[in-house]
């Protein structure tokens, strides 16, 4: 079984959405996802006030030998890229799910209610299936 | 690495793997109608004895000439020792293979290049080379918007002094992909491009600005002005260098407060035989902040498992067979063999060297100034100091003049009145330390006589 808290939604692209007290939501990439790459040696997270559509492009992750995009699982605007990975990406190994979040969204009216996002349960499911 | 070629039995075998029946069905996937059906225009094939005739008489068609042209390409004295070793069966095929630290030496001597590249030019890291200083030009103005994440535009400033094939080229590279080259007009009194002419962008959405140092025209930019002029407004600054002047000139890494975003330049100074053109190769280098948006491969130096220090292809995430259609080029360890010459070059030469070469190159230049500027209708064109380089104005048309000289076997330089009509009968001239004070004054005699000639009739 993998790493897959229960109180976060999740796209088949393996990013995790938490939504957070103010509204915003808070994008990482899953336990999963960090593992599959190994350890990252750079994270290129985007600049806040960038206007995201969903499923876009928005984030490099890259570890020695592979990097690959991480695509916005919601339409929204950057309020914050997360600064410490410029100096330490692999926080998103050790802590995928906290201190290693990418980036912060202020998600486009109905965004976030409109966006097809798997329960724990159901990315879980995507795993099984794929073998993890 | 040893060179084996396949058997056909190897061959055989491996398409009897693959399941193929033979190598032209590896190829089925091209469509029919993009193949090539004839190679039209291509001469038929010559073996090696008619081949080899046939460029002889071309190399006795250009005789044995004196030549005083340089705009990009340098003819410098070559030590014998460079191609020797150059052409030494270790190194003689430069390129990598796909396992690229098989060949510790290769990766080695890259290393090395890379180091001296970025030593010279005063900047943190360095690639394994460009094709040449036209296209590290281009490659550098898509790296800058690349690197400006502050900046939207995909404008590029490029003064009028820098190189009119490095623009060109840089267009016909970069302006499909959205960047927009702008053109920035230059003091006709001093061949220089003057910081306050800038003003007019001010506050404008500006990605990067080019510098060449010295200019098309051998002149010296206020480098460090235009430098802080741009980073006080968030514009990346790409440095176009000439090495062997870099002996002498401060650095790009150290131009205004910051030094320069990119430097890149033509190789070619730095042991490479002018050769009709080329083959020639390019050189990039840039700050640790921007090295992932560098194109080119650059080799690190490591530890293996057994604690020895070795050579090994680093960053690869950038690179095309990881990164696919976002890779930041399709460009790989390049001219490989032209790097071995150039590192050769420089490490017979050292830092004492290179620079005695250029303080020679820009005191036979000053010679050739003073010699030919004596001659009746010959001045200077532009008041300011320049390095190996000057644009002198005739009173005549300049082809006709240069056909003469050509006749009498000097080349006397390039005519810029189709680059630059605004200047009149404009020749570029070039001496390097290759030049005596014999031939200087054999090109002021020569010269004399055909203007004076020309006048009496």
């Amino acid at each position: 079984m993998s790493n897959v808290p229960a109180d976060l939604k999740y796209n088949k692209s393996h990013e995790w959405v938490r939504t957070l007290a103010d509204g915003t939501v808070e994008v990482g990439i899953t336990a999963h996802a960090q593992q599959a790459l190994g350890e990252l040696v750079f994270v290129e997270v985007p600049e806040a006030g960038r206007v995201l559509k969903a499923g876009e492009p928005c984030a490099v992750v890259e570890s020695v030998k592979a990097a690959s995009d991480v695509y916005a699982p919601l339409a929204g605007e950057v309020t914050a890229g997360n600064p410490r990975l410029r100096d330490e990406p692999e926080t998103v190994n050790t802590d995928p799910y906290g201190e290693g979040w990418l980036m912060r969204l202020r998600p486009a009216p109905g965004a976030l209610t409109g966006a097809a996002l798997l329960s724990a349960a159901d990315y879980q499911k995507v795993l099984d299936a794929e073998g993890g | 690495m040893a060179f084996i070629p396949h058997t056909e039995a190897d061959v055989a075998a491996m398409l009897a793997t693959i399941g193929v029946a033979r190598i032209e069905n590896l190829f089925d996937e091209i469509p029919p109608d993009l193949r090539v059906k004839s190679l039209a225009g291509v001469p038929p094939e010559l073996n090696e004895m008619e081949i080899g005739r046939l460029m002889t008489e071309r190399a006795r068609a250009d005789g044995v000439t004196l030549t005083f042209i340089g705009a990009g390409a340098y003819e410098h004295h070559i030590p014998a020792a460079v191609w020797a070793i150059t052409t030494r069966g270790e190194f003689y095929s430069a390129y990598t293979p796909y396992q690229a630290e098989a060949s510790q030496g290769t990766l080695q001597l890259i290393y090395e290049f890379q180091t001296m590249i970025a030593r010279l030019t005063g900047m943190e890291v360095a690639n394994a080379s460009m094709y040449d200083g036209a296209s590290a030009t281009a490659e550098a103005a898509l790296m800058a918007v690349r690197a400006n994440r502050k900046s939207k535009s995909a404008r590029i400033l490029v003064p009028t002094t820098v190189h009119p094939h490095y623009r060109k080229v840089a267009v016909t590279t970069a302006a499909n992909q959205g960047l927009k080259f702008e053109e920035l007009p230059y003091c006709t009194a001093e061949g220089v491009t003057p910081a306050a002419s800038l003003a007019r962008y001010d506050g404008q959405d500006i990605t990067a600005l080019v510098i060449q140092q010295p200019n098309f025209f051998g002149c010296l930019e206020d480098v460090d002005a235009l430098t802080d002029w741009a980073h006080a407004r968030a514009i990346q600054v790409i440095a176009v260098v000439n090495p062997t002047a870099l002996a002498l000139l401060k650095p790009p890494g150290e131009w205004g407060s910051r030094g320069a975003d990119i430097a890149v330049g033509e190789g070619q100074p730095l042991g490479v035989p002018l050769s009709s053109g080329g083959p020639y190769f390019g050189f990039m280098t840039t700050r640790m902040e921007h090295v992932r948006q560098m194109p080119g491969r650059i080799v690190g130096r490591t530890l293996d498992t057994a604690g020895h220090p070795g050579f090994t292809l680093t960053l690869q995430a950038r690179e095309q067979h990881i990164r696919r259609a976002k890779a930041t080029s399709n460009i790989c360890t390049n001219q490989g063999l032209l790097v071995t010459a150039a590192t050769i070059y420089m490490s017979l030469m050292g830092p004492q060297g290179l620079a005695r070469t250029a303080a020679a190159a820009h005191a036979r230049t000053r010679e050739l100034v003073a010699g030919l500027t004596r001659v009746p209708g010959v001045r200077l064109a532009f008041s300011g100091p320049y390095f190996h380089e000057a644009v002198l104005q005739l009173d005549r048309p300049v082809a006709p003049v240069l056909k003469s000289l050509s006749s009498r076997g000097i080349l006397g330089g390039l005519d810029l009145s189709g680059y630059f009509p605004e200047l009149g009968h404009a020749l570029l001239v070039c001496a390097t330390e290759t030049k005596t004070s014999a031939d200087i004054d054999r090109y002021r005699a020569q010269l004399s006589e055909l203007m004076q000639a020309a006048r009496a009739a």
